[in-house]
């Protein structure tokens, strides 16, 4: 027998991994609110014009990068040693990133 | 046999990155549900493991070069706006597609949706490849954990294969073209 007494035992916290789930679904969900305020909002649209061949598309994923990095480090300096509530976690994260799906899919995206 | 500059772009970004990509995904899948399974066999070697924290980050380099050559190499091509005049909207593709009521459809839902959910795809996969690197065989003790890294897995999948889906499409009825000639080889006419 090959088994690790210790196999079943996690020896790892759970909270860098809910970290980066967590922040995973919230830079999602703000590429997708992003691209619709650009859409919506003339001016927004300006300001997120980075790039300008790309046009707003470059401002809308730059920042949406920025937020989900940002977040990620974040939750991973507050989380780093902790065991945290992944059955929330995962719920958030999860549901960020389906909205995140159907709010690009531009008809439904054209409701706003 | 030759190929326009902005066509082999567009082949390095949907063939090169975003295809193998894709075909990457189902393996990736497949190991990561094998790999961490709650009944898994413990008798995994640090070598098998290693390889698949390797494969998982190439995969997300593969991501982000898929996204990164899309938006800043091909779309600026594929957005150009033409001069006023100008008729033959071929080097034009978004106005091409826009042109003709049985293709704006390609542009307003296909492109719209396909520049942004491709986005989801090194998001999702580079936060799966971190957490496989930290946790790596221990996963299999963190039930949670797990489902989420499958299901962000499974959804890097789904978003690429709608960006993939689309961009085909797209470029079949209004390809990317222009710029310089490369000439591959010569063939014998017949």
């Amino acid at each position: 027998m090959s088994g690790d007494p210790s196999a079943k035992t996690p020896s790892l916290t759970n909270g860098p991994g809910a970290a980066a789930i967590l922040a995973a679904g919230i830079g999602s969900l703000t590429l997708a609110v992003l691209a619709i305020a650009a859409d919506r909002f003339p001016a927004v649209k300006s300001m997120l014009v980075f790039y300008k061949p790309t046009g707003a598309l470059s401002g809308v994923t730059t920042v949406a990068i920025v937020i989900w990095l940002a977040a990620w480090g974040g939750l991973e300096i507050r989380w780093r040693n902790r065991t945290v509530a992944l059955g929330l976690v995962n719920w958030l994260a999860l549901g960020m990133l389906v909205l995140s799906i159907l709010l690009t899919f531009p008809p439904i995206a054209d409701l706003f | 046999m030759e190929i326009t500059a902005r066509g082999l772009w567009t082949l390095i970004h949907g063939m090169g990155f975003g295809a193998l990509y894709l075909l990457a995904c189902s393996g990736a899948l497949m190991e990561l549900f094998r790999i961490t399974a709650p009944s898994a066999p413990s008798n995994l070697t640090r070598g098998q493991e290693q390889f698949l924290k390797g494969y998982l980050v190439a995969m997300a380099v593969l991501a982000w070069s898929a996204v990164l050559t899309g938006a800043y190499v091909i779309y600026p091509w594929y957005r150009a706006i033409p001069r006023a005049g100008v008729t033959d909207l071929s080097g034009f593709p978004q106005r091409l597609l826009l042109a003709n009521s049985g293709t704006a459809g390609w542009h307003s839902i296909g492109m719209e949706w396909k520049e942004h959910i491709a986005w989801f795809a090194p998001i999702s996969i580079t936060m799966v490849a971190y957490v496989f690197i930290r946790y790596g065989r221990e996963l299999s003790n963190h039930k949670r954990l797990r489902t989420a890294v499958l299901s962000f897995a499974a959804s890097s999948f789904l978003a690429a294969g709608v960006a993939g889906f689309f961009g085909a499409m797209i470029n079949k009825y209004a390809p990317v073209q222009g710029g310089g000639t490369i000439h591959l080889s010569a063939g014998a006419e017949k």
